[in-house]
């Protein structure tokens, strides 16, 4: 142990060696916690920011990406942006927005490969089995299809024409004797390229690409469709109903697939007037 | 110290010519700029010869080149099936400052180092006196810090505001408010703190400062016999406290130091070789331990812990 006045100076020395340290340690400390607790919001994506194709999951992306900017480079279309400080997307990561500037699906697929670290998947090959985003047809009050005008733009421009987004029909019932071909999005086959947002015709796009996170639902996983089971058992994993008995007068059938009451025989035709039918049936009677 | 801040340089001037007393200067600006001129002539003449920006790019569309330290935050962060190329690209790049001093990243390339010195500039002519007192070791527990928060939150958080990659990243692919960030290292260097951000808090810095420490180039001393002790290396030195083990070449415990600036803090800026009027800085390797013709043999192998 130290002794007299060497040893004075030396704890004094100490001290102020301990207490810069805490004050340098807390005031990292600080700092680390203003970075993290910012880090927190930043984790989650706009809306209406799009990740390259074969993007990681938002977080795992967040933890690969180097913000180098070699996807943005290597785009030929000159989409992706990386993001600047102040905007939404966490600073220096790509994206693009599919209203301004869509992907447009080059079957090479050059933003992949340029990435030197993995954040964007290099085992996606077609890009096809890319899943960007979801196209979702937001605004049905809008959309001048579901009005009956056939404007059917977003499943033109379709990139996997006639599969990710089909046109259904649907009696016009404004009108009572049109059609109304309505655009539905397929999540099997929609990329979320979002060239249907690009090119919706209003104002305001009424197809929009949704993180996926925000635009699918999903079952509960204990939740099974009885005709799916049944088609995978070969037959009803259940005892089958009875077939409904009907009472109905001879010679009459009831059709549960649409056709309804139906008579088997043709009635007599009727003739004469109904005070002869009348008389009939009396006789009849007798 | 007043009256050699007014003729600071001017020694170094008559001995070497206006040219001669900031050859290094130069040499360093030009580097910096010289590559920054290299990321943007693709953007921005169509002339693709770098592309991406220091945290990772692509030289002449074949060498991957990786900044190790955004290379160990992905580690860090839990990203851990990295691909090969950032692999081969933090190698490449951790090879290179190996060999020619890990803070010539600070010194010759890092764009940040231009807003820092012209800070440094000001402040000695405006005379600023007065400095908030930090510890230079804080940048190691900012260093620690960036990987204990990619590790807390797996994701790069510190290069959400990383003022390093973000002034590069944004002159290159734009800014945003990433402007308030920069202007804000500079009125801290100039207003708060003497060399504060580079000599006390980035983390960057101190990365490549360990690095550094076992580096291959470095700056001598070998004419430290003719120093007369004007003291102005001193005062342009960003970490003048690497100086007198290498200058006065004295060891702890006595014996002869190395005449290398063997403490990875020295950034090879040569801003002492060019202040120098008497030429006792000069470029060299770590070894050997003393200056030329006064080599005492028994002090070569442990030249390395001298610092």
């Amino acid at each position: 142990m130290p002794t007299g006045k060497h040893a004075k100076g030396k704890t004094v020395s100490r001290r102020r060696v301990l207490s810069d340290a805490a004050k340098t340690a807390c005031g990292v400390a600080l700092f680390g916690l203003a970075v993290g607790l910012y880090a927190r919001p930043s984790r989650s994506l706009p809306a209406d920011a799009v990740r390259p194709p074969g993007a990681l999951p938002e977080k795992d992306f967040l933890g690969a990406c180097v913000r180098c900017g070699l996807c943005v480079r290597d785009c030929p279309y000159d989409i992706l942006k990386l993001a600047e400080l102040g905007e939404g997307v966490a600073t220096g990561t790509p994206y693009f927005t599919a209203r301004s500037g869509p992907c447009e699906m080059c079957t090479d697929i050059p933003c992949v490969p340029a990435c030197p670290t993995g954040a964007l998947d290099h085992t996606l090959t077609d890009i096809t089995k890319a899943r960007m985003g979801l196209a979702v047809l937001i605004d049905q009050e809008s959309c001048i299809a579901f009005q009956g005008l056939r404007c059917e733009v977003c499943f033109n421009v379709c990139p996997v024409r006639g599969k990710a987004i089909k046109l259904e029909y649907r009696p016009n019932k404004r009108s009572g004797k049109h059609a109304v071909f309505p655009p539905v999005v397929y999540s099997d086959d929609c990329t979320g390229c979002g060239l249907c947002e690009k090119a919706c015709i209003l104002e305001e796009a009424a197809i929009k690409v949704m993180p996926i996170r925000l635009a699918k639902g999903e079952l509960g996983r204990h939740y099974r469709l009885g005709w799916e089971q049944k088609q995978k058992a070969g037959d009803a994993l259940v005892t089958p109903d009875p077939e409904h008995k009907y009472n109905l007068p001879e010679g009459l059938r009831y059709d549960h697939s649409g056709r309804g009451l139906i008579a088997d025989e043709p009635a007599a035709p009727r003739t004469g007037s109904a005070l002869d039918t009348l008389r009939k049936g009396i006789r009849e009677a007798r | 110290m007043s009256a050699v801040i007014e003729k600071l340089g001017h020694d170094a001037i008559a001995a070497k010519g206006r040219l001669g007393a900031h050859k290094w200067l130069i040499l360093r600006r030009m580097s910096q700029l010289a590559i920054l001129a290299l990321f943007m002539a693709g953007p921005v003449g169509g002339v693709w010869i770098l592309k991406g920006n220091l945290s990772s790019s692509l030289f002449a569309d074949t060498v991957p080149m990786t900044d190790p330290l955004a290379f160990m935050q992905l580690i860090a962060a839990g990203h851990l099936g990295v691909a090969s190329t950032a692999v081969t690209g933090a190698a490449l790049i951790l090879a290179f400052y190996l060999l020619v001093g890990g803070r010539v990243y600070c010194a010759w390339v890092c764009p940040v180092n231009i807003v820092t010195d012209t800070a440094h500039w000001l402040r000695r002519r405006l005379a600023i006196k007065g400095s908030a007192r930090i510890a230079r070791e804080a940048r190691y527990w900012m260093l620690g810090l960036v990987l204990i928060l990619a590790l807390a939150t797996g994701t790069l958080a510190y290069e959400l505001v990383n003022p390093v990659s973000m002034l590069h990243r944004g002159l290159i692919f734009g800014m945003g408010f990433g402007w308030a960030i920069i202007a804000g290292v500079f009125l801290f260097d100039l207003f708060i703190m003497k060399h504060g951000w580079c000599g006390h808090l980035c983390p960057m810095g101190a990365f490549y400062g360990l690095v550094g420490a076992a580096s291959l180039v470095r700056v001598r001393a070998d004419n430290r016999a003719a120093c007369d002790d004007c003291m102005e290396c001193y005062e342009v030195c960003p970490e003048p406290q690497v100086i007198p083990p290498a200058l006065k070449g004295e060891r702890r415990g006595g014996g002869e130091a190395s005449a290398a600036i063997l403490s990875g803090a020295c950034t090879n800026c040569a801003r002492c070789v060019d202040i120098c009027p008497h030429d006792v800085f000069n470029f060299g390797l770590r070894f050997p331990a003393a200056p030329a013709g006064r080599r005492q043999p028994q002090l070569i192998g442990t030249a390395r812990h001298g610092a």
